[in-house]
């Protein structure tokens, strides 16, 4: 110890630097091997029992689930509301392409707008309160606009959902067109997935990043170097409101429908379940929880009504077995070795 | 000059009078301990000069402004940053990692939501400067909570440097540590105080560190300024031999 305090002034990291590039150029190949698979998935997927739909239906969850991760794992917020935003999103496509305009990439902005610019609104009202409270608090926000869905009938369909819209082929160039048939409406979900985990990694990898990652880390460290720990708080609950919103908008382009169960507190915690059983502390962890909750829903929901149990069996063994998820589990072992 | 200045200063908490009329003056470029029992009001007094909460009477002026009612993360630009009896870091982030955040939030740029090359490189030049002046480099990659004790606080000296302090405050920097620790944190402190010139306040319970190192000592007991003086002044004191160096002695 003595010796650390002196001789180490000039020496150089010790070996344990030279293991993190290998570890980053493993991360890139397993993310170019990810790419590849998501990019081909239309060509392999009916050799396994699998269809356009569900693929689209695996990277909308992924997306809101790492969407929310960004709050709830890299800010440690845990929220119970995020339904909102992704119900915003969804009912903004919705009435956008029911009343508005045919123009599908049009619909979603503006869904992914509303649901994120009223995230950004309530962002600095929840982050005011800490821990069971925020959960609390988001959850009643969350819940408000569930009620105004079902209320406001003449707009929303009430508890009938909202429909009447659908997925318009998109004219990109005089003669190009990019129809939206499962196909071509699967490569649609792939880029804003692709366009929603780049901003992600990109705000992870910065110091807006890690000043979030420090908000979960020492909330007090952090206020007593200066930081408006609120501030950032709620810069996090709103980018990942957006992101949240945007899968909220694909998810109702995939059905052509929505309900205001896309607003309630069960599928927030769907999502929070998502990226716990994943790995929450793993920038892909979400996704892989995505993958397991989507597919078993489908594939149980045809033997059983009762395909929630299943999920919950799988949840509880994996928070018994594998606290940190997944992927966290995965990573713990590469590291041992 | 002085650089900080406490008048008449009060605290109570309901009932209890945590601090009563505390008048004490502390110079540019002094390293001064803060001594006295337990219960004598030592971390209150740090808790009202760092802004975590304001004083029931009385005024405080640093650096020629008053920043009596100021709070804490104002009182950060100012150049008033502190440690904490139990160490505050992000523990599950490397030492690296710890100090990056640190480095980030002094030079401002914790906002970017992107980082670039260039950015980078100054934040890497700031954080290995860090490591270098308190002398935690060889551990760079090791996870924080994985430290011993002593290698935490001195990364928590690390994180507290970043922000160029005027004064630093430590509350009680060497607790809980094993002899050899002890020594190289108070040679850590000493030398940051010769060293930088950085003005530092400390609580601490070992008196040959106290008398070892301190330029002036300022005495506590019962929410009351017992004495004031240097290592000599302090030991020769008969109220302080019989408040505190008498139950030791």
């Amino acid at each position: 110890m003595k010796d650390d305090m002196t001789s180490t002034l000039a020496a150089p990291p010790a070996p344990a630097a030279q293991a993190r590039p290998a570890m980053r150029r493993n991360a890139h190949v397993g993310t170019l091997l990810l790419a590849a698979l998501l990019l081909t998935a239309p060509a392999w997927l009916p050799y396994v029992g699998g269809y356009d739909d569900i693929a689209s239906r695996v990277l909308i969850y992924a997306l809101a689930a790492m969407g929310l991760n960004l709050l709830l794992g890299f800010t440690g917020g845990l929220s119970f509301g995020h339904a909102a935003y992704f119900g915003l999103g969804a009912y903004g496509v919705g009435l956008m392409l029911k009343y508005v305009t045919h123009n599908v990439p049009l619909a979603l902005l503006c869904g992914t707008l509303l649901g994120g610019l009223v995230a950004t609104v309530l962002a600095p009202i929840a982050v005011r309160r800490k821990g069971i409270y925020f959960a609390m608090i988001t959850i009643a926000i969350g819940q408000l606009f569930y009620f105004i869905a079902i209320r406001w009938q003449a707009m929303t369909g009430g508890y009938d959902g909202l429909t009447g819209f659908s997925r318009h082929a998109m004219h990109l160039l005089p003669g190009v067109t990019w129809t939206l048939g499962s196909t071509g409406f699967y490569y649609l979900v792939l880029l804003c997935f692709a366009l929603g985990a780049v901003v992600l990694w990109v705000v992870l990898h910065s110091p807006l990043g890690h000043t979030f990652v420090a908000i979960r880390e020492n909330q007090k460290r952090l206020t007593f170097l200066g930081v408006r720990v609120q501030r950032y708080a709620a810069i996090s609950f709103a980018i990942s409101g957006f992101i949240v919103a945007l899968a909220g908008g694909l998810n109702a382009l995939l059905d052509n429908f929505t309900s205001p169960n896309s607003l309630n507190y069960t599928l927030s915690g769907d999502l929070v379940v998502i990226a716990v059983l994943g790995g929450m502390r793993n920038f892909w962890g979400p996704f892989v929880g995505a993958a397991i909750f989507v597919l078993v829903r489908d594939y149980a929901s045809n033997v059983t009504n009762n395909w929630m149990s299943v999920i919950g069996l799988i949840f509880i063994l994996s928070v018994l077995f594998f606290p940190l998820g997944i992927m966290g589990f995965l990573q713990r072992k590469k590291v041992e070795k | 000059m002085s650089l900080l200045e406490l008048q008449s200063v009060s605290r109570r908490f309901g009932a209890l009078q945590a601090l009563s009329e505390i008048s004490l003056t502390v110079q540019q470029g002094e390293l001064r301990a803060v001594i006295g029992p337990n219960g004598a009001g030592k971390t209150t007094l740090f808790n009202l000069i760092s802004g975590f909460f304001p004083p029931s009477g009385g005024s405080i002026r640093f650096d020629g402004k008053p920043i009596t009612k100021v709070n804490p993360a104002s009182l950060v630009q100012q150049g008033i940053i502190r440690t904490f009896q139990i160490t505050e870091i992000f523990l599950s982030l490397s030492v690296l990692e710890n100090l990056r955040i640190a480095a980030e939030v002094a030079m401002g740029v914790s906002h970017r939501p992107w980082m670039t090359r260039a950015l980078r490189t100054r934040i890497d030049e700031r954080v290995q400067e860090l490591m270098h002046v308190v002398g935690i480099g060889s551990k760079a990659d090791r996870i924080a909570g994985e430290l011993s004790h002593g290698d935490q606080r001195v990364v928590e000296i690390g994180i507290a440097l970043s922000r160029s302090p005027k004064l630093l405050l430590l509350d009680e920097p060497t607790a809980g540590m094993g002899d050899e620790e002890t020594q190289n944190m108070t040679a850590l402190i000493r030398r940051l105080n010769k060293e930088q010139g950085i003005t530092t306040l400390f609580v601490e319970h070992d008196m040959e560190i106290v008398f070892g190192i301190a330029d002036r000592i300022t005495v506590l007991d019962n929410g009351t300024m017992l004495a004031e003086g240097n290592a000599h002044e302090i030991a020769n004191n008969p109220a302080v031999q019989a408040a505190y160096l008498g139950q030791a002695a």
